[in-house]
């Protein structure tokens, strides 16, 4: 069986991916992929921060001037190190694939995650989906991307100018996954 | 009984240690975490219940009740941010 989890420091192609994820299968009618790309800024976290000292939703509205918070969450991000649990990364997201494969008609699904010291503009995460027909491989691209959101294990560490900080988790991505009927409970 | 136990991320950092072997009669996740919060001042403020920590044993997911076994491998860490 083709490798379907890769974790590697290296970048990776898509078109070359997609070759290889379609190889001559002439039942594909649909191929489906997802790229996750660092960022030069993030909002800061929403989970397990002390807001309480900022200013109510809406209050820089009411004073005219830019807005406070969002300076004031707005981080630039100048690079982001990956850190994953060897092993135990691979094996969760193989389970992911195998979960999708039950979930959604599809032929084949393929899953490379970077790891290590990333810069912006770099790809970071890649899923790949065949199907016969679109709605499918849409569905299966976005579940698996949603899963891996809060139960693969890997932290992002970001490069600050103000220093170094991990990312915390978003309860947004919790609810993206209950879509799917699964609770997560990561944040 | 062994185990091992293996910590990631803000953990790691915090406890300065990536992995540590460990003799235990705790008999589920939940013991050995309160073994572990009195091993020291970083195991027990990074590992405190009020914190967001996730557990895995043997490399899959878990919660407090899992129960260890000889030579089993255990895990915290913060919650995932992959993706």
């Amino acid at each position: 069986m083709n490798t379907r989890v890769s974790i590697q420091t290296e970048d990776f192609n898509l078109a070359d991916e997609i070759s290889a994820l379609r190889k001559n299968d002439q039942r594909v009618g649909a191929v489906c992929s997802f790229i996750g790309t660092v960022r030069d800024h993030n909002v800061a976290p929403t989970l397990g921060t002390d807001v309480s000292s900022l200013p109510p939703e809406g209050a820089e509205l009411a004073r005219g001037g830019p807005s406070l918070r969002s300076s004031a969450q707005q981080g630039e991000v100048l690079s982001m190190e990956l850190e994953h649990y060897p092993g135990m990364t691979e094996k969760a997201i193989e389970a992911m694939i195998d979960e999708a494969c039950a979930r959604f008609d599809i032929f084949a699904a393929r899953v490379i995650h970077r790891v290590g010291l990333l810069q912006p503009l770099d790809q970071v995460v890649m899923v790949a989906v065949t199907s016969a027909h679109r709605g499918e491989s849409f569905k299966a691209c976005e579940f698996l991307m949603d899963y891996l959101k809060t139960q693969a294990p890997f932290w992002k560490k970001e490069q600050t100018p103000e220093g170094a900080r991990w990312v915390d988790a978003r309860s947004s991505d919790d609810a993206a996954l209950a879509k799917w009927g699964i609770q997560a409970a990561n944040g | 009984m062994k185990v091992t136990i293996k910590y990631f991320a803000a953990i790691r950092e915090a406890i300065g240690q990536g992995i540590e072997v460990r003799e235990t009669l705790a008999v589920n996740l939940s013991a050995l975490r309160d073994e572990l919060l009195a091993a020291s001042p970083a195991h027990a403020d990074s590992l405190a219940r009020g914190r967001s920590v996730r557990m895995a044993l043997n490399q899959v997911m878990s919660d407090e009740s899992a129960t260890l076994t000889e030579g089993c491998e255990v895990a915290f860490f913060p919650p995932v941010t992959g993706g």
